[in-house]
């Protein structure tokens, strides 16, 4: 079967801070790493290969230093690695993403199923997975926490929700995002490592997947950022101490107000 | 310090670093606690492809050699010297097929070895005979294609969880260590069982067992190399192994000189950190030489051997002796800047100086290796080559 799981690389967030007058986020300085919830993506795409055969293609969209993300990948055990990198394609928002990522997918051919994260942890939208399934017309199913069963014509998933898990029988070829509860992603291997320090990924820019000026970057972007900002801190919960008969009577009074019991 | 390792080495020390972080250190309390063997472990460096790295390329491996083993072995033992030795003493195991097998023997046995599908081990101590290796007691009887074997070994590493064994028996025990032979012994072969699993002061992870053998009768075919060879196997597997124990004493050596140096950067005695006391900073200083010093000897022993240096008897037993002694020293340091935390079991500085002691033991006791050293000296002294 042919898998494609589509990565990003993202600064890491443990070192990443905010320009609140842009409302942008300082990526100076700030090492870049594959996205996380993009490891548990690939790591069942290769599971999934190693138990039906066939390939896994990583995808990334980026300026070329993105292509450390697809070396990773192949030191994991990805077959192959594409680069989606044009100046057209800077300031893509996650419509633009999804629709250069679904033309590359289209342009690889013949894919099964498309592994996404659950979401990447700079924007944490949580919409280019479910926008590639849009873009291709074909079904999706978000936030998997397991699959429980694949063959070529279909795939069971357990999707975790709120309250609850859903099970899901899909028809295939699908988009799947995935959830750190999926698996645990695999350390590299020797032999992946050798394969990768000699990895060179194939470059396609946006006339090559067919794209105008219009749909790509800036311009395919409807999304406009007016404003960011860091949520106010939680204050901490009030601590009473008392005999029981005491408390009641604080309860009481938190809940009622003071008023309504004098 | 560098030394200036290649990027097949570094990706080594990088994969077994990435294991033994994930995979390793949040466990080695429980497996030493539980004397559990690492199996899921095993099954973790085997899809990392750490067991191809001292099989050739023709027989599924990667043949990276000994430098590369040591650095694997090295990193694992930074984090657990039990699950360290539970990998290592597969290329133990397999020595005897890889310097003295035949090509049959090597494109059956080495393969899934080199895949990590089967584990391997090298036996040859028994009650009677552990530094005495000439004194076994194990008996081969040739009986047509085959030969029956009857013995027990003691102690081996990996006995219960490998499935292809090295065995060192005696064929003719009126010629003494000229006697001796070699055979391949897979698990299952009616006669083999396991005996008394040990229950071990360190290397909890790893397992140590007892393998019996009663008329078991072992095909003709896996006798290595020919009938009384089998002491010459068993010491030349033992000089290519040696600088193993080494890498595994330097890498439990500085996992515990990086948890004196965390603690002690934490620790506060007398209003300040304790690595602001001339007295901890000594001891931390030497620790740091001592580690370098044992590293550079087994790296340039490691690179020797893989050079294709004929003779190297006397400088893998140097390494041996002198890292092992080193993990000895450091990790009982180790334990003195922790003080009483050190010596809890709830910071792991206890387990590592557990851990080392069986270091300058097992392979060859540090007795023997002078003894090796000092037999090397004096016949280089006669043969005019000093």
């Amino acid at each position: 079967m042919k898998f494609v799981v589509a990565v990003k690389q993202v600064p890491d967030t443990a070192e990443v801070r905010i320009d609140h007058e842009k409302g942008t986020l300082i990526r100076d300085g700030v090492p870049s790493i594959l996205n996380p919830f993009d490891t548990y993506a690939l790591e069942e795409a290769l599971r999934w290969r190693d138990s039906l055969g066939g390939t896994v293609t990583v995808i990334t969209m980026g300026p070329p230093q993105a292509e450390a993300v697809l070396t990773e990948a192949i030191s994991m055990g990805a077959d192959e690695g594409i680069l989606l990198t044009d100046r057209a394609f800077a300031g893509s928002d996650t419509r633009a993403t999804s629709q250069a990522i679904a033309e590359a997918v289209r342009k690889v051919g013949a894919v099964d199923v498309v592994f996404c994260g659950k979401q990447a942890i700079d924007g944490d939208t949580a919409q280019t997975g479910p926008g590639v399934a849009a873009s291709l017309d074909w079904p999706q199913v978000t936030f998997v926490g397991r699959v429980r069963e694949m063959t070529e014509e279909h795939v069971i998933c357990e999707r975790y929700v709120e309250n609850g898990v859903q099970v899901l029988d899909t028809r295939l070829p699908a988009v799947l995002t995935i959830l750190k509860d999926a698996n645990t992603p695999r350390v590299p291997s020797l032999r992946g490592k050798m394969k990768a320090r000699t990895f060179k990924p194939v470059l396609w820019s946006a006339a090559d997947l067919g794209l105008s000026p219009e749909e790509t970057g800036l311009s395919g972007s409807p999304t406009r950022v007016v404003t960011t900002a860091t949520p106010e801190a939680r204050h901490g919960g009030e601590i009473h101490r008392g005999t029981p008969e005491e408390l009641a009577v604080i309860m009481a009074d938190l809940l009622l107000g003071k008023e309504a019991r004098s | 310090m560098d030394y200036m390792l290649s990027d097949d080495l570094k990706a080594i020390r990088d994969i077994c670093g990435e294991i033994a972080e994930k995979h390793i250190r949040p466990v080695r309390a429980a497996l030493d606690e539980e004397n559990r063997f690492p199996r899921e472990i095993m099954d973790i460096l085997a899809r990392s492809d750490l067991f191809s790295i001292y099989i050739p390329e023709a027989y599924g491996g990667t043949g990276m050699g000994s430098l590369a083993l040591c650095v694997a072995t090295e990193e694992l033992s930074r984090a657990c010297g039990g699950v360290a030795v539970s990998y290592a003493a597969n290329a133990l195991g397999a020595m005897p097929i890889l310097l003295f097998g035949s090509e049959d023997q090597k494109s059956k046995y080495l393969p899934p070895l080199a895949a990590g599908e089967k584990l391997c081990a090298f036996a040859l101590t028994e009650p009677e005979a552990g530094s005495d290796a000439a004194g076994i007691k194990t008996r081969a009887v040739r009986d047509g294609d085959h030969y029956i074997l009857n013995g027990t070994k003691q102690w081996i590493t990996n006995g219960g969880e490998a499935q292809i064994y090295t065995v060192i028996a005696m064929s003719d025990p009126t010629r003494g260590a000229r006697g001796a032979s070699a055979f391949i012994v897979e698990e299952g072969t009616p006669g083999f069982s396991y005996g008394k699993k040990e229950d071990k002061m360190g290397i909890r992870a790893s397992a140590t067992r007892e393998l019996v053998f009663e008329d078991c009768r072992v095909p003709a075919e896996n006798l290595i190399a020919r009938e009384g060879m089998g002491f010459m196997v068993a010491m030349k597997t033992l000089d290519n192994s040696r600088p193993g124990v080494a890498a595994q004493a330097v890498g439990i050596a500085q996992g515990a000189l990086d948890e004196a140096l965390a603690y002690a950067s934490q620790r506060r005695q007398f209003g300040q950190r304790i690595d602001s006391f001339q007295g901890v900073q000594f001891m931390l200083a030497d620790m740091a030489t001592s580690i370098e010093a044992a590293r550079a000897l087994t790296y340039a022993v490691a690179r020797m051997m893989d050079a294709g240096s004929p003779r190297f008897e006397k400088e893998s037993a140097m390494a041996k002796v002198f890292a092992s002694d080193v993990a000895m020293q450091v990790t009982t340091d180790a334990v003195q800047i922790l003080g009483g935390y050190g010596y809890m079991k709830e910071y792991p500085v206890e387990k590592m100086m557990r851990d080392a002691k069986i270091t300058q033991i097992y392979e060859g006791t540090n007795q023997i290796q002078r003894l090796v050293i000092a037999a090397a000296l004096i016949r280089e002294t006669a043969a005019g080559m000093r």
